[in-house]
């Protein structure tokens, strides 16, 4: 659309495996963030911020699955339960010792990837649908830990308050705040992940996915590399449950149960598997499918249902929305949004001269 | 522990078992299909739940009798079980597993969300035409209701045994899941046999709604027996009917066991909790089960 490529030779490898791929991408980069660093914040109300709040902790999940599901070709079902051990590391962190953010959140990531690799340790010997079914057993019984071990859980509720975090001293309270904190770990995430993919580590976890027995032959360690990816799909995992906690002020195992699993392992099919921005498009797409089901119900869903049906409507009704798009988008689109944006991209690339 | 009491421990296991024939029952639907399309069900349980509410929704709305509602319920999960493989299950042959897996998983939510649409929330009663009175059976007594889901799982799966081992069908079945293209070659209808076995599921599923419907109540909350399939199932061997019954009786067992046992220690739960734990550790030490086929993989 506003850019061509004729001109831009590349001449080493070093240069096709960059970052940006072209010098306009730098601007584009720059532009994005300044609409969503600086305008952002600046022109939303407290709502749509508090909507965005929720896609940028997505985000940041959506990247770990996809790092594990996507690019090491691993299916997991217990991304809700690394969540909960991240989110519940943090909080006794940040209640018992009153630990600052910088230290809980690390905490929290580490403690999931270390979880989660133990979980990923029966990828040696298991693979595909035994795997799936080895992660879903982990999140059953994760969450039957946290919820029975009254060291972790503190009683029935299992809920631990969490108290905001502060940043130089000032408590983050207003939307706004929490926003700007949000994102400076998204974009964590997001160049992390970026460089991880493209590096060795990377190079290797997508070699396991095409064919792990030609991987090993090639002289990749598959056992180390899985449990790598394990490891830091996890921490990604944990430090969304601990960002999670921090945002909605309480750590709850119910926020980590196997449908919120299944909710990131449809973002990552939804926007597209082994895509960065694929992984982002998904955690938006289905972040927002619930509101707008609701806003849209709410609006005119009194046309079709009575008001009292409502309550149960329009859960079920997302239930079904949102299955029926998983199972769109493997039929029709196994790639993804992802995919469906770099064809309208590659349709206005030559335009209007597409011959 | 609670004291070691003889009664006690004969009816956690005489309970056990019959817990595990209709676990076994369900576990039935899922081998099936496995065993002759290789893609994994992650709907199971909310098949089962789907053909609870059909039953439960004929006998309320029609109120028909109750031969009429199981038949009702066969029907329809026998048409979903066509309709599904022809829409969601058919355009993703030959597609990586996780694909699949993720469409199961969607068809679950599917499900799910359609069922309480459609029938509503509430609990439903199945009322099977059978006396109430617990059946005595030497020192213990068993509910009935269990004793009838027992039996008709015992039924089925001694059916699905003589007709994957004698029939023209179930062995042509075999020959679809040892290996498409073979089967292909053979003059084998592999579609065809993909929707008998999706249609089979269905029947079975059916069954299993109707007989954990009466136990349990049906509403979206029975759809979790589904989570119980994966343990008796990889205990027993994805692809083996037998391993099926045995893995049904294991995870009955065990957790009748654990649960009457262990339940006052730690709080409850512990149903949902041990029979995952004793899956894990077969998975550690045979990953193909008891009965299963170990698959030699190449490049």
């Amino acid at each position: 659309m506003f850019h061509r490529e004729s001109g831009v030779f590349k001449t080493s490898y070093a240069a096709d495996m960059a970052l940006y791929p072209l010098p306009i991408a730098r601007w584009a980069v720059a532009a994005l963030a300044a609409l969503f660093i600086v305008a952002a914040p600046l022109a939303l109300g407290n709502y749509p911020l508090s909507i965005l709040n929720l896609i940028l902790i997505a985000v940041v999940g959506a990247l770990g699955l996809n790092i594990l599901v996507g690019y090491t070709g691993q299916i997991s079902i217990g991304t809700g339960a690394f969540m909960s051990v991240g989110a519940y590391t943090a909080a006794k962190l940040v209640v018992i010792f009153h630990a600052p953010f910088w230290i809980a959140l690390p905490a929290g990531g580490l403690m999931a990837a270390a979880v989660g690799a133990i979980v990923g340790i029966p990828s040696l010997r298991i693979k595909g649908i035994y795997l799936a079914i080895s992660t879903l057993a982990a999140q059953l019984i994760i969450e039957w830990t946290i919820n029975h071990v009254e060291w972790i859980s503190g009683g029935v509720q299992a809920s631990i308050n969490v108290p905001r975090p502060s940043v130089f001293g000032t408590q983050l309270t207003s939307e706004w705040q929490i926003y700007l904190f949000l994102m400076f770990f998204v974009v964590l995430a997001l160049v992390a992940t970026l460089n991880l993919v493209r590096s060795r580590i990377g190079r290797a976890f997508i070699a396991i996915r095409d064919q792990d027995i030609a991987a090993e032959i090639i002289g990749i360690n598959i056992f180390k590399y899985k449990l790598y990816a394990f490891a830091i799909s996890s921490f990604f995992a944990g430090i969304t449950g601990a960002l999670e906690s921090y945002y909605l002020g309480i750590a709850n195992y119910e926020q980590f149960q196997i449908d919120v699993s299944i909710d990131y392992l449809a973002m990552v099919i939804i926007g597209g598997l082994g895509s960065v921005l694929g992984s982002v498009l998904g955690a938006i797409f289905v972040t927002l499918l619930p509101i707008a089901t609701r806003w849209f119900l709410e609006a005119s869903g009194g046309l079709f249902f009575a008001q009292a049906d409502m309550l149960n409507v329009i859960p079920n009704l997302r239930l079904v929305i949102f299955g029926g798009l998983i199972i769109f988008f493997l039929v029709v689109e196994p790639e993804g949004l992802n995919r469906l944006w770099r064809n309208i991209r590659n349709y206005f690339r030559v335009w209007p001269f597409s011959y | 522990m609670p004291e070691f009491d003889l009664q006690f421990t004969l009816f956690l296991l005489t309970n056990g078992v019959m817990i595990g024939l209709m676990y076994a029952l369900i576990a039935l639907g899922f081998v099936l299909i496995y065993k002759a399309t290789d893609a994994i069900n992650f709907a199971q349980g909310e098949f089962v739940m789907f053909a609870g509410f059909l039953a439960a929704g004929a006998a309320e709305y029609a109120h028909a009798p109750f031969w009429l509602c199981a038949l009702l319920a066969v029907g329809g999960m026998v048409a979903l079980g066509f309709g599904l493989e022809r829409v969601v299950l058919r355009p993703l042959i030959g597609r990586p597993i996780i694909a699949v897996v993720m469409a199961t998983i969607g068809l679950a939510a599917v499900l799910r969300g359609t069922a309480v649409l459609a029938f509503g929330a509430g609990t439903r009663a199945i009322t099977m035409p059978i006396p109430d009175d617990p059946i005595p059976l030497g020192p213990v007594t068993l509910p009935p209701v269990e004793v009838v889901g027992a039996a008709v799982s015992l039924v089925f799966l001694a059916g699905f045994t003589w007709f994957f081992l004698k029939s023209r069908t179930g062995i042509a079945m075999r020959a679809v899941a040892d290996s498409q293209q073979v089967a292909m070659a053979m003059g084998i209808n592999v579609r065809r046999y993909f929707a008998f076995a999706w249609a089979m599921a269905g029947i079975v599923s059916a069954l299993g709604g109707i007989v954990w419907g009466s136990m349990l109540g049906v509403d979206n909350q029975l759809a979790l027996v589904g989570l119980k399939v994966f343990p008796v199932v990889i205990l027993g061997g994805l692809d083996s009917v037998i391993g099926a019954v045995v893995g049904g009786l294991i995870v009955g067992i065990v957790e009748n066991l654990a649960a009457g046992y262990f339940d006052p220690l730690v709080g409850g739960g512990t149903k949902d909790f041990v029979p995952y734990l004793l899956m894990i550790i077969v998975l550690m030490v045979r990953p193909e089960g008891i009965f299963g086929r170990r698959r030699i993989e190449r490049v």
